[in-house]
């Protein structure tokens, strides 16, 4: 399955699974990163790491080490 | 009024304020109390206690203002004040009558996570909906009545920073308070579990725990509570955590999961028909501004801009304040040598009172200039966006992009740089962050640079005249600090603060103007903590340096030639004052050009004639008597307690180079660095006013020989001077800072022994190194 950090910038795709029980599945989680939530990559900052997401009406800005815990669906 | 209303009256109404980061809470504090805040720490943590008090018609209200947070699941002893707080668990905190929960009504979604969460604790609760104007402007329409309707709570609308509906909210707070109804948000496997483990807990001596904090025992896998409830085994509770959640994975309700899932499925039930938005994303002023602040190349670019301007900011507006306190200083001390004889009280008031306020507000202007722009950016947004752009960079040290503002501030001064560290909500980070800050090249080693490299750096140049040694020097030591905190970063966080790398995942705000009333506000407090928690302190440690250095030598011969010198001083004022004049103007004629023509040097030389026929005559007796008296400062100040121990570790600094003088100059600039060259003009009998390009002090330093006639002072250990004092703790006010801002005596002492211990062993390196290739 793909992962979040694939997702190409303007590209949409559906939350299926956040993987592990530690502090960051849970940060993830309480911000609303949770199966069945639609998400879209906005870009990446200048220097390539971190991501930027838009979800729930608002934006969310990750490490690729930390989207590579999102499963996503394409 | 009946007495007994009179009587409850009295008693304040404790309501508690919780929202997450960026969602106005501040401005609302602001605006419900006012400025009257009390801050301090919840004991045994770096978490600010904040309490605001007013009054509505006749009752007295307390607002506890918690920090901001995404969730009540706490991971660490910070996170878990707030849900004490809030279960009046907190001992130094009444339980609250009330809760005020603050949501951004533009991203209701997300912020209604935490509003379940305080909603399970069952208090009497208030929704603040704030930035009702922004959610419309995106064309977020919410249907008000019908949101409180299900919820079971009052919703207030709210426009915090324009004042909107501040006081309708400032009415409910004291109305009837309504608690939620009971909603069961989980399935029943794990409610079954949780009063399971609730019995077990009752069993196993934990005593009575209350209904949430037994769910977070279940649901934060790893969390803060696992290791701490107190009268339970904690090996015997994870077994019987881990079987549960076991058997709520195999009921289909796996952990940690579950909680986002049936919460974040609650909130879309709860807004489904309350709330509309357009159907496409709309393109928002700031989605525009966000193109060019963090696109690839202007993006980077202005963010460079802006360090530059803050940088030039410190340098620029804080050197004329800084000026001014120095003046003002002065001007102090004159008016108290005027009114007072000779003696250990004017010592005290001059040196040691005068000088330990004065360096405290000296550094003052830097911190408020600093704070001024750190609030600014943190309140309109950009913060957030300058973390995004450093946090690649930083990741390479260990850091995060949040600890990049903080050390930068450093290079003009740590003790902001300190304080900044606030924005860095993991400790690991925030830890690792303030231990290196001190590392930085802050503006008070630039004397210390600027008297050795004057004196001992050969005036040359190197690769064709490109490059001048002097200064290539100068930049070498600014930039050792940094270079050494690269590996010292890392090294702490590999085995001091240990553990998984701390979750960058961060809301990247929509920008905003920031609120005048707030940038003043939060710079008002940091300058108030620095000058009333720090300062005192600071101003201990310089009187106590003062002592050390004053006693137990008798000053009365001292005194004597004091009074002696005053009195010819005024009977010679027209002489002196003539010198005066003279030496202003040969160093202008100096100042004027590298290669002096004939006329200047003319004109140079029949002022130094004046200027020593002066010396000759009327002012000889003068001049005689200053040197008696700087000889006998000079003695006094080795006979003194700070003397002897001067004497008493050079054995210790001997491998450094350095004889007793150095070591007694290092001990006296414990209150801060730059103290160090007026010691050392005590020292070497020149008189405490020299400064760092004061060429007799030069001069002297070339001059001191070891017992053997050897000269103390070589360029092996000029570079060992400079580069102990680019790594030492010799900052009295950073570490005071430390102290508060750590609220433990511990980490400023592991900062000082540290950095003393780093400092020293460099010292001795270079000294080595540089005998070898140098000498």
């Amino acid at each position: 399955m793909p992962t979040l950090d694939q997702l190409p910038r303007g590209a949409r795709a559906r939350i299926v699974d956040v993987t592990g029980d530690d502090g960051l599945s849970m940060r993830l989680l309480e911000m609303g990163v949770v199966e069945g939530e639609e998400i879209e990559c906005l870009g990446a900052a200048p220097l390539g790491d971190p991501l930027e997401f838009f979800l729930r009406g608002y934006r969310l800005s990750l490490r690729i080490a930390e989207a590579r815990r999102v499963v996503i669906d394409s | 009024m009946s007495a007994t209303s009179e009587a409850t009256s009295q008693v304040p109404l404790t309501v508690a304020l919780l929202g997450n980061p960026n969602t106005g809470k501040s401005t609302l504090f602001n605006a419900l109390s006012g400025m009257r805040a009390l801050t301090g720490n919840y004991p045994g943590c770096t978490v600010e206690k904040k309490i605001g008090s007013f009054k509505v018609g006749q009752r007295k209200i307390s607002l506890v203002d918690l920090p901001g947070t995404y969730s009540l699941a706490p991971r660490s002893l910070d996170e878990m004040v707030a849900v004490n707080v809030l279960l009046g668990r907190q001992s130094d905190s009444p339980p609250p009558d009330l809760v005020l929960c603050i949501v951004d009504a533009s991203n209701l979604e997300r912020h209604l996570y935490l509003v379940s969460q305080v909603l399970d604790l069952g208090h009497p609760t208030i929704l603040a909906l704030n930035m009702v104007d922004v959610a419309r402007d995106r064309g977020v329409t919410i249907n008000l009545a019908e949101l409180s309707k299900r919820l079971g709570i009052p919703v207030i609308p709210l426009a915090a920073h324009r004042g909107e509906g501040v006081a309708p909210l400032r009415e409910a707070l004291v109305a009837d308070p309504v608690r939620p109804p009971h909603r069961p948000l989980f399935p029943a496997a794990f409610e079954v579990e949780q009063t399971q483990l609730a019995d077990w807990l009752a069993n196993n001596g934990a005593g009575a725990f209350p209904a949430y904090l037994v769910a977070r025992l279940l649901l934060d896998v790893g969390g803060y509570l696992e290791q701490h409830v107190s009268g339970v085994d904690p090996a015997a509770l994870s077994k019987t955590l881990a079987a549960a959640r076991g058997r709520l994975a195999e009921a289909g309700c796996k952990v940690p999961a579950i909680e986002a899932r049936v919460r974040y499925a609650w909130i879309k039930t709860l807004l489904d028909g309350v709330v509309t938005r357009p159907v496409s994303r709309p393109i928002t002023r700031s989605d525009r501004f966000d193109r060019i602040l963090t696109h690839r190349v202007f993006g980077l670019a202005l963010f460079a801009l802006l360090m530059l301007v803050v940088f030039t900011a410190i340098y620029r507006w804080a050197g004329p304040l800084m000026d001014l306190c120095e003046t003002g200083q002065g001007l102090v001390s004159e008016l108290v040598t005027a009114r007072t004889s000779p003696g250990p009280l004017r010592s005290l008031l001059v040196d040691g009172v005068i000088g330990g306020v004065g360096g405290v507000l000296i550094f003052l202007p830097q911190i408020v200039i600093l704070f001024l722009f750190i609030a600014i950016l943190e309140d309109c947004g950009y913060m957030a966006r300058a973390a995004f752009l450093m946090d690649k960079l930083m990741t390479k040290v260990g850091l995060s992009g949040k600890s990049f503002l903080p050390l930068m501030s450093s290079f003009a001064c740590a003790i902001p740089g300190v304080m900044a560290t606030r924005v860095i909500e993991n400790r690991r980070d925030r830890f690792t962050t303030i231990l290196v800050a001190p590392l930085m090249s802050c503006s008070a080693r630039q004397p210390v640079y600027a008297l050795l490299i004057g004196a001992f750096v050969p005036a040359a140049t190197i690769a064709g005249g490109w490059l001048d040694v002097q200064s290539l020097t100068l930049f070498g030591m600014t930039c050792l600090g940094a270079v050494v905190a690269i590996p010292i970063a890392w090294l702490f966080k590999a085995t001091l603060f240990r553990g998984e790398t701390p979750p960058f995942v961060m809301e990247l705000p929509p920008y905003k103007w920031p609120s005048p009333r707030l940038v003043f506000s939060r710079v008002y407090a940091s300058a108030k903590a620095f000058v009333v928690r720090a300062g005192t302190l600071i101003f201990a440690t310089s009187i106590l340096v003062w002592a050390a250095g004053y006693f137990p030598e008798d000053h009365t011969r001292e005194n004597q030639l004091a009074t002696q010198l005053e009195t010819l001083g005024d009977q010679l004022a027209e002489p002196l004052a003539r010198r005066e004049a003279l030496e202003a103007e040969a160093s202008e004629i100096e100042s004027r050009g590298i290669a002096p023509n004939e006329s200047v040097a003319a004109e140079l030389k029949s002022v130094r004639a004046e200027l020593d026929d002066l010396a000759q005559t009327d002012l000889l007796a003068y001049d005689d008597l200053v040197t008696q008296r700087n000889q006998l400062a000079a003695a006094l100040l080795e006979r003194s307690y700070l003397g002897r121990m001067g004497h008493a570790i050079e054995p210790l600094v001997k491998p450094l180079g350095w004889d007793w003088k150095i070591g007694v100059g290092v001990m006296a600039s414990f209150p801060a660095r730059e103290v160090i060259v007026a010691t050392l003009g005590t020292i070497y009998s020149l008189g405490g006013e020299v400064d760092a390009g004061d060429a007799g002090l030069q001069q002297a330093l070339k001059e001191s020989t070891w017992p053997d006639g050897r000269p103390v002072f070589s360029l092996p250990v000029a570079l060992s001077i400079m580069v102990f004092f680019a790594l030492c703790a010799q900052c009295a006010s950073t570490l005071m800072v430390i102290k508060r801002e750590t609220n433990s005596w511990f980490w400023p002492a592991f900062t000082f022994v540290y950095m003393t211990v780093l400092a020293y062993a460099a010292a001795w390196l270079t000294n080595q190194l540089a005998t070898r290739w140098l000498a």
